[in-house]
């Protein structure tokens, strides 16, 4: 399988990403590429132009912000899964990225292509909005609240670029998951997170974009356990509904991973 | 047009080739080293599996210009010297191919694991090889092999 033609251009700094971005409103950023190639093989995207971004410093590492942990978008999976910091402040955040994909793919897929491209059965939204965190761009800081507006949408401006998300460090937090067996995208995903600010339950895969739970946060406030959302049922209406499950399946699933989520947090 | 150079098995190449030719197709149609598979194009299977500066991934998930000026190993850069590697010794020693065909990405994949450490046991490895299929389902030779491997390697 062969893509359309496109011209391609490494940026040097993120200062002339922004530039060939806005003055090539058809391009694409190529970071890790884990989607987008795959995407343009299957001839569904024709970016004239990629610009490749990989490796800009602007982009690369980890730093402490106060109770925050603020990530690099270039990071990779398996650098996120292998840090240090991340392991140690936030444990649930280095075992979603440890079962993103597989090996090789976690190797260049990075942390904000996953955000940005907001799949819907991502894991990195998740934890995004389950943990409450910012998503810092070129030109401002959004918060998880406001930056997921639907299927493959963000807040994100056709030339903004996202540069890092910014995590709150939680109290204890966790991400239970049912893959795909084939592709290890999430069935569905629900990551749980007490925070200072209360608790927080985030699902993707269940719906066409990653979503809060009320329900369950209002149940997890008063009992922090699994027995407080075993008799939650989510309904249906709304859910997706593909070969690999139907829309009664994945609500069910919900549950059932929200159980194991606040297990796995408290263990 | 563009032109890439990279390293490739320990030897500078320099190509004039389009933007869009994958890795894969520069390593087998341009280089002619062939021993890199494509078995499913769609980023599944773990055929095309090579090392890029020491680390596994697709290269038919990936653009030879993204490979610009960096370092490529394949299948045909581990043996040193007319000997096997070790992986691919225990491979055969552990008669841990049946048609062969994902061979060559099994083993990119299992000497990369071994080099992380995370070949500890049966189990680790099979968790490891997530990204690889093969379609004889001969996986429990293929564990036996990269244990065995590791063992040796003293990983």
């Amino acid at each position: 399988m062969i893509t359309y033609p496109f011209a391609y251009q490494r940026a040097a700094n993120l200062a002339e990403a922004e530039a060939l971005l806005g003055a090539n409103p058809e391009a694409k950023l190529l970071a890790g590429g884990q989607t987008l190639i795959p995407t343009m093989k299957q001839r569904l995207a024709s970016p004239p132009l990629l610009i490749d971004i990989s490796g800009l410093h602007e982009l690369s590492g980890n730093r402490r912000d106060g109770e925050r942990l603020v990530l690099g978008a270039a990071l990779t999976h398996a650098e996120v899964a292998q840090s240090p910091e991340v392991r140690t402040l936030i444990p649930a955040l280095a075992e979603l990225a440890s079962h993103i994909g597989d090996p090789a793919v976690r190797h260049l897929g990075t942390l904000g292509g996953s955000v940005a491209n907001n799949d819907p059965a991502a894991d990195y939204p998740a934890a995004v909005l389950g943990l409450n965190a910012s998503v810092i761009t070129t030109r401002r800081e959004v918060p998880a609240d406001k930056f997921f507006t639907g299927m493959f949408e963000t807040m994100l401006a056709p030339d903004e670029i996202l540069r890092a998300v910014a995590f709150p460090v939680p109290r204890r937090a966790a991400y239970a998951k049912f893959a795909n067996p084939a592709s290890r995208y999430a069935m569905v995903g629900v990551f749980v997170a007490q925070t200072t600010e209360g608790v927080r339950v985030a699902v993707t895969g269940a719906a066409p974009s990653v979503r809060r739970l009320p329900m369950m946060e209002k149940a997890l406030e008063a009992s922090f356990t699994p027995e407080a959302v075993a008799h939650i049922k989510i309904d249906a209406d709304g859910m997706n509904e593909d070969l690999h499950g139907s829309a009664q399946y994945r609500a069910h699933l919900v549950t059932v991973m929200a159980k194991r989520a606040v297990a796995a947090a408290l263990a | 047009m563009t032109t890439v150079t990279m390293t490739v098995n320990g030897k500078t190449v320099s190509n004039e080739i389009e933007e869009r030719t994958l890795l894969v197709h520069f390593l087998r149609d341009t280089l002619m080293l062939t021993g890199t598979h494509i078995g499913c194009d769609t980023s599944q299977c773990g055929a095309c599996v090579v090392h890029v500066d020491g680390k596994a991934v697709k290269s038919c998930t990936m653009f030879a210009v993204q490979a610009h000026g960096r370092s490529v190993t394949t299948i045909e850069g581990l043996a040193e010297a007319g000997a096997l590697h070790p992986v691919q010794a225990a491979f055969r020693e552990h008669h841990g191919l049946q048609c062969g065909f994902c061979t060559p990405g099994m083993i990119m994949t299992a000497v990369d694991m071994i080099a992380r450490g995370v070949a500890a046991d049966r189990a680790s490895i099979r968790r490891e090889l997530e990204g690889n299929i093969c379609r004889c389902t001969g996986y429990h030779n293929i564990v036996s092999a990269i244990e065995a491997a590791a063992k040796e390697m003293g990983a």
